[in-house]
């Protein structure tokens, strides 16, 4: 019971440290000299570097979707409708989440490792000493691109996904090109595609921000290094669905749905 | 007598309930090597990492250069920072530059643009050359073995030609020759820059190379303090026993 209770107790504490540290972010990022160079080069490596295989799985989430869609709707005599319901689907919810959990998985738990090692090895410290805000140059800049960035793969997810769409709906019949994108975009609407850009910019700042904490707190040498990019991964991906849950409510309060 | 460089007066540090420094006073003059010895766990890395403000003590002052630091603001104690180098145990390299790059990483906040353009590459090659490693100059340090990562990591501390500098145990991991080779090159430097140093280390053969005096840390406290020569003579047995290694 006791335990249990500490446990809790450990849980929000936690979350009282991912709250001071996200204001640090905040405080920070306003303050004079900023790292232009490192926040570029992080935009290289997480916008860039995630390219090919957000690519891929965008390409396979497409075609599989269509595939496994297809007979349902055939039942139903409503197999034209294909593209429309494949396109919404994806580009409301499964093309911006899944682009968010495979970043999880990517770039927070490079990140939870990358400064938990920093952290043990005390390169941290060394640049601490050498007169560079380590938060600034190492936090600030990765929280940002993820920021920037996920909605970036995110869009070109959605393009490849429905790309994906397209060849699937051909594998079993005939759709001209013009018409499958004629089918998409006249069932799409910005009530779907501009909610679902937004929440974006918020997986992406949760996805730096955890991994970044994670990593930059790490303890117990290297065992904590693992620790911290196994949990950044987790939390990041927990993170991901609550905030489509929170965004999915706030779209359907303001009647986007 | 000379203004102490560094001047420590009743410094105490925990963690919890262990009670890491006690108390702990001690003076560095300008130009001299002091030694703190002291079994692993007995606060000695503690004491330097209070001494650049990477921990801050819980009570006691730390004047360097005659000016308490706890009053310094962020940006003073940046500028404190350029006038002391700081050897880290574990080397610190950043693993994703080279050793260009590590070497220059201090100067970007130091030095402005046109000062970096223009003689950042001469500084780079004359602490190299200081170190006996100017063909590593493109190297990562994953290609470098511990010795050399040790020389590069104190490169690094030179480049702003620090008035102080701090070394956290710095033949600890390497072979007997090697670490002969760090001590006497922790000599030639104190000569070369007329650093005043604060070395950390429970290698009797560092200490005697590079010692002008030793401070014993015993459970926090300040147990004992003279010349190495002077203290392998101490009856005292908690002194004597860091002497039957030698």
């Amino acid at each position: 019971m006791k335990g249990s209770l500490l446990k809790r107790f450990k849980f929000l504490d936690e979350m009282g440290d991912i709250a001071r540290f996200t204001g640090r972010f905040f405080r920070e990022i306003t303050k004079p000299r900023q790292e232009y160079e490192e926040f570029f080069r992080q935009c290289y490596w997480i916008g860039y570097k995630s390219l090919p295989l957000v690519g891929i799985t965008a390409l396979i989430m497409g075609l599989v979707l269509t595939i496994q869609s297809r007979p349902t709707l055939v039942e139903f005599g409503a197999e034209s409708l294909l593209p429309s319901m494949v396109s919404v689907s994806l580009i409301r919810e499964i093309s911006p989440v899944i682009t968010a959990l495979i970043c999880a998985g990517k770039i927070g738990s490079g990140m939870g490792a990358e400064l938990g090692s920093m952290r043990v090895t005390e390169q941290i410290d060394a640049m601490d000493v050498s007169g560079t805000n380590p938060f600034k140059y190492l936090v600030v800049t990765r929280v940002a691109a993820a920021t920037l960035m996920l909605p970036v793969l995110s869009n070109l997810s959605n393009a490849i996904a429905l790309y994906g769409g397209y060849i699937g709906v051909n594998i079993r019949g005939h759709v001209s090109w013009y018409l499958y994108w004629t089918q998409v975009f006249n069932a799409l609407s910005f009530g779907d595609a501009v909610p679902s850009l937004i929440k974006t910019f918020f997986f992406g700042f949760a996805i730096g921000i955890i991994g970044c904490y994670k990593g930059y707190n790490t303890k117990y040498g290297t065992e904590g290094v693992g620790r911290a990019a196994n949990a950044a991964v987790v939390l990041s991906s927990l993170l991901v669905f609550i905030i489509d849950l929170i965004a999915v409510q706030i779209s359907d309060l303001l009647n986007l749905t | 007598m000379d203004a102490p460089v560094i001047e420590i007066e009743n410094l105490s540090k925990s963690f919890g309930d262990n009670h890491v420094l006690r108390n702990f006073s001690m003076k560095v003059p300008a130009g001299k090597n002091l030694v703190i010895l002291g079994k692993s766990g007995s606060g000695k890395s503690v004491l330097i990492k209070c001494v650049i403000s990477l921990i801050t003590p819980d009570e006691g002052t730390i004047k360097i250069f005659g000016e308490d630091i706890s009053k310094y603001d962020s940006d003073e104690l940046d500028k404190l920072r350029a006038r002391i180098g700081f050897l880290f145990q574990s080397n610190a390299l950043y693993d994703s530059m080279t050793v260009r790059e590590n070497l220059e990483f201090p100067l970007r906040r130091h030095w402005n643009k046109e000062q970096r353009v223009k003689g950042a590459e001469q500084a780079v090659m004359e602490v190299l050359e200081d170190v006996g490693l100017s063909h590593t100059v493109d190297m990562m340090p994953s290609e470098l073995s511990g010795g050399m990562r040790k020389r590069i990591a104190l490169a690094r501390t030179l480049i702003l030609q620090p008035q102080i500098i701090l070394y956290d145990e710095p033949t600890t991991g390497l072979d007997p020759i090697t670490a002969r080779e760090i001590s006497h090159l922790i000599l030639q430097v104190q000569k070369k820059y007329n650093a005043t140093s604060i070395i950390i280390s429970h290698d009797m053969n560092c200490i005697n190379i590079t010692s002008n005096s030793v401070i014993m840390l015993i459970e926090g406290k300040r147990y004992a303090e003279d010349t190495y020569a002077n203290l392998q003579h101490y009856d005292d047995p908690k002194i004597h026993e860091f002497f039957l290694t030698v």
